[in-house]
């Protein structure tokens, strides 16, 4: 005999979590899915013993505090990137360091050892990914995007556009067109 | 959500080029696994298996007999399954028009082939890592064009 079954994954691991957790008698309690915050110190034998039930059941715990302040760091470039107009005069080193709460160097190190670039390379990548975005979408001229972007000129960011993707912003816009077109005679 | 590595897929009828690209990428930093055929049509049998495992990034020689590096890319942008493959044209034509049709038909990355091995090796690992940053970023795959 054969039966299928179907199981809520989320539902089964928090369950799970509860259980272990109330059995140890450590008081918790669950954030969004994923995030558990522990309501007093927990004493060093009683983590072990969750750390290797949660082993056990193949739940792993993110140890990993670099990777989540990284996250930080790209959210805040993005938003800065977005809203450029908003904090003029202040470098983006800067800005990263008051906002975080940490040495610039320590988080420029941090940031190239886990996502294989530099902060000065994100940046420089979000924005050019902004202008694109802001050519296809929109009707703003270069010399307007160069502005909105606090591009001293707008040669400055089509040298910039050229040396990230190895094509000009006016072939760029070329190229995307011409897919539009091929696309709308193909369907 | 395990994807520490990026899998790489060549078709290159050039045995030399197969070799040196397989070298270059032995070398880089980041981890990738490659995988490669020597035509366009061994090439497009293992994609269009049902159960074949999709490369993050696929480089395309243009001039391949049989099956060019331009018809598969046409073949695999009529594929909703291959929607997510960056495609990089890995060709020794650098003629204007060879470009701008490939990157018009839907190729990501267009790279001239080098003729030093340190130069293939800094162009290769420059379009993985910024694969990768379109990957984990979430960035629009449709803006992605990358010529080096």
């Amino acid at each position: 005999m054969k039966i299928f079954i179907k199981f809520d994954f989320t539902q089964f691991c928090s369950k799970v979590i509860d259980e272990k957790l109330t059995e140890l008698g450590i008081k918790y309690r669950m954030m969004n899915f994923g995030e558990i915050e522990f309501l007093e110190i927990v004493p060093e034998d009683k983590m072990q013993a969750f750390d290797s039930i949660l082993t056990d059941y193949g739940i792993e715990k993110i140890e990993n505090q670099k990777v989540i302040l990284v996250q930080k760091m790209k959210d805040t470039i993005i938003d800065m990137v977005m809203n450029a107009n908003e904090n003029i005069n202040v470098k983006s080193s800067v800005y990263l360091s008051e906002k975080l709460g940490h040495s610039y160097g320590y988080l420029s190190n941090l940031f190239s050892e886990v996502t294989y670039t530099s902060v000065e390379n994100f940046i420089i990548l979000q924005r050019i990914e902004y202008a694109k975005s802001l050519m296809i979408n929109t009707e703003l001229s270069l010399t307007e995007i160069a502005f909105k972007l606090q591009y001293s000129s707008v040669a400055h960011l089509s040298t910039q556009f050229k040396n990230n993707t190895g094509i000009t912003p006016t072939t760029f816009q070329r190229i995307i067109a011409k897919r539009r077109e091929l696309n709308a005679n193909k369907n | 959500m395990k994807e520490d590595y990026t899998y790489v897929v060549l078709a290159d009828d050039d045995e030399d080029d197969r070799l040196f690209f397989s070298e270059a990428f032995d070398e880089l930093k980041m981890q990738t696994k490659v995988d490669i055929y020597k035509d366009g049509v061994a090439l497009m049998l293992a994609l269009n298996k049902s159960d074949s495992i999709l490369p993050n990034i696929l480089f395309l020689d243009l001039n391949m007999p049989m099956k060019s590096g331009l018809e598969c890319l046409k073949e695999i942008k009529t594929n909703q399954r291959f929607k997510d493959i960056a495609i990089a044209i890995y060709s020794t034509s650098a003629s204007e028009e060879d470009i701008e049709d490939t990157f018009v038909n839907g190729a990501n990355i267009y790279i001239k082939k080098p003729n030093n091995f340190n130069t293939l090796k800094k162009i290769l690992s420059d379009v993985v890592t910024m694969n990768w940053q379109y990957h984990t970023n979430g960035l629009n795959k449709d803006n992605f064009l990358l010529r080096l």
